[in-house]
């Protein structure tokens, strides 16, 4: 019990990191109604790109620059597959997340895992956030505002900030409205594969910002770090969907969902390693079945015990 | 105000499903025509409603509206001189944005989209004026999600956002047809109000023949791809169901006289 306390900050941390990518997944599955499953790849291209700019002695911003720059490249060819070439969106993505497994091997020099040097300390300083800063925070060796936890949190409070707006403006409207009804967007002059390929654009953008976090936190990047990305995403978004749903109506607040429920799963997956003292190698199993669970209780719920729809009563003020 | 040349359009060529379903129409409008479009299943009213829109490219001919070829322009282009209304009133709105949102999404139709905002407080005031023209209560729910309507506020609400950017040609694609005979009256009433106040030139597809007959200034009845009736002026103002059988008999040598097109 007392291992599992002490690795809640930690689990608390990832998942707050994962959560930037939920958030990425968010916008293709629930705003543009699109299963894209690039980000198992972009996902890696973030950590990829962000390792070696920032072992070459590159500024930690400019280095997550390149890496949101360099997943929003990965989202822009599969919209491109896809808008361009006709090809399914859910193959687009795998096509795009195959061929990124050698892309990301390239930009790692071939090598399957590369390591930050956070032995030493002046490197290990320079870093947005660290597994070390976890404990470093608490014992004093690091400020407390150094803590992944205030970080990644005010990262995704900004995050969710520009979000907002953007969904509300004109451009944000129409990749909403491409979602929601693709031949009303059409009839009312919006470019439906333009929207969608700016949603693909913005998320693997996402996606693999996060990946350049969660290589500062690992200190390394390893070729299969976003295998199975997709899973934890969807868990976080219905995860956070099926809990607050009722309470959380605003956009803003709906994406705040998607972050806690991708801590949600962190804790859970940390609990039940911890304290079910389960293999680490079960974790993919159980977080497929997690999620599969997860999608067919609003299905059967619908199909078995349908009810008459009430008219929600707050409707103000939101986006989606 | 609509210029279609001689348009044709075959489904699945080369197939066991190849279906000629415009065989060489051609169709001006002027400024202002209401013209209403009758015919039975499958007669290629629908069909030519999309080659306007622009829903898919046309075989041959050419389509221009107010003196702008579109034939090549995609549908999102085409929307800048078009305002739509489905039949299915799923089409026409975005179920999980709200009223004013929807409202917003068509007021921008045919303008670039920017980074300024979605809507502004001005365009609420003037939205809610808008519904209040409606008179079906939605002045009250601007934030209301459009998923809740029922089939005949949201069909006239895509009807007031239609006309909210005043199109150079309006094509309602039965657009009473799912609703039950009283909204179907007041949304028809609706149309009737908008199309005079604006002048619009209009498209009207409607399986009803009585009100083929009683709106609009100009009537063409359909058949097998065609064109077969065209009845304006003085002719259709004196127009009766009974005439307008015996005219489609004439015109396509059939008899089968559509007891579909008789009943509904
Ligand atoms: N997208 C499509 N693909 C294949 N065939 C089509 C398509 N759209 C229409 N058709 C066929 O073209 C013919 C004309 O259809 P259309 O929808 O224009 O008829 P309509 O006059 O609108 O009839 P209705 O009164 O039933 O709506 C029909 O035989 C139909 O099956
Ligand atoms: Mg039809």
């Amino acid at each position: 019990m007392t291992g599992f306390l002490s690795a809640l900050p930690g689990a608390a941390s990832q998942g707050l990191i994962w959560g930037v990518m939920a958030i990425g997944v968010y916008i293709t599955y629930k705003i543009l109604d699109i299963a894209d499953l690039t980000v198992d790849g972009s996902f890696c291209t973030g950590g990829a790109v962000f390792v070696m700019l920032f072992s070459s002695g590159v500024n930690v911003w400019l280095a997550m620059l390149a890496a949101l720059l360099a997943g929003m490249l990965a989202g822009l060819v599969t919209g491109l597959l896809h808008t361009v070439c006709g090809i399914p969106a859910i193959l687009a993505g795998i096509l795009t997340q195959l061929g990124l497994y050698s892309v990301n091997m390239a930009i790692m020099d071939m090598k399957a895992s590369v390591a930050l040097s956070i032995t030493q300390q002046e490197t290990l300083g320079r870093l947005l956030v660290s597994l070390r800063f976890v404990k470093g925070a608490l014992d004093g060796s690091y400020p407390i505002w150094r803590h992944p936890i205030i970080v990644v949190g005010l990262f995704t409070a900004v995050l969710i900030a520009i979000l907002y707006w953007y969904f509300g403006t004109e451009l944000g409207a129409s990749l909403r409205a491409t979602g929601s009804n693709p031949n009303m967007a059409r009839a009312q002059g919006i470019d439906t594969d333009r929207a969608k390929v700016l949603g693909l654009i913005l998320s693997n953008g996402l996606v693999s910002l996060s990946g350049a976090l969660l290589c500062q936190y690992n200190g390394a990047n390893d070729i299969n770090v976003g295998r199975g990305a997709i899973v934890i995403g969807l868990a976080a978004v219905i995860i956070g969907e099926v809990l607050f749903s009722k309470v959380f109506i605003n956009f803003a607040l709906k994406l705040l969902a998607v972050s806690i429920g991708a801590i949600i799963y962190y804790i859970v997956i940390t609990a039940v390693l911890q304290l079910g003292g389960l293999n680490a190698n079960y974790l993919k199993l159980l977080s497929a079945l997690v999620v599969a669970i997860f999608l067919t209780i609003p299905y059967w719920k619908g199909k078995y015990f349908s009810k008459p729809v009430k008219p929600t009563k707050k409707e103000e003020n939101t986006h989606a | 105000m609509l210029d279609v040349q001689n348009i044709r359009k075959t489904f699945n060529p080369g197939t066991v499903n190849e279906k000629t379903a415009l065989d060489g129409v051609s169709l001006t409008l002027n400024d202002g025509d209401f013209v209403t479009v009758i015919g039975g299943n499958g007669a290629g009213k629908s069909t030519l409603l999309n080659a306007v829109a622009g829903v898919w490219p046309v075989d041959s001919g050419s389509i221009s509206i107010g003196g702008t070829n579109v034939t090549k322009l995609p549908e999102h282009k085409r929307a800048k001189f078009i305002g739509r209304v489905f039949q299915d009133p799923m089409m026409g709105t975005a179920a999980t944005m709200q009223i004013e949102e929807n409202m917003a999404l068509a007021a921008r139709r045919g303008r670039a989209r920017t980074l300024r905002p979605g809507i502004t407080r001005d365009e609420r005031d003037h939205y809610r004026e808008m519904l209040k023209i409606l008179d079906l209560g939605l002045e009250d729910r601007l934030t209301s999600k459009v998923g809740l309507l029922s089939g005949g506020q949201r069909q006239a609400l895509t009807l007031l956002m239609a006309a909210l950017r005043k199109p150079d040609l309006l094509l309602l694609d039965e657009h009473t047809a799912a609703l039950d005979p009283k909204t179907a009256a007041k949304v028809l009433e609706a149309t009737e109000r908008i199309v005079q106040k604006d002048h619009l030139t209009t498209l009207m597809i409607t399986h009803n023949m009585r009100d083929a007959i009683v709106h609009g200034n100009r009537l063409i009845m359909m058949y097998e791809g065609k064109i077969a009736l065209d009845i304006s002026g003085e002719d259709k103002k004196r127009l009766t169901v009974e005439d307008l059988l015996a005219r489609f008999g004439q015109a396509t040598g059939s008899d089968e006289a559509d007891d579909k097109l008789l009943l509904s």
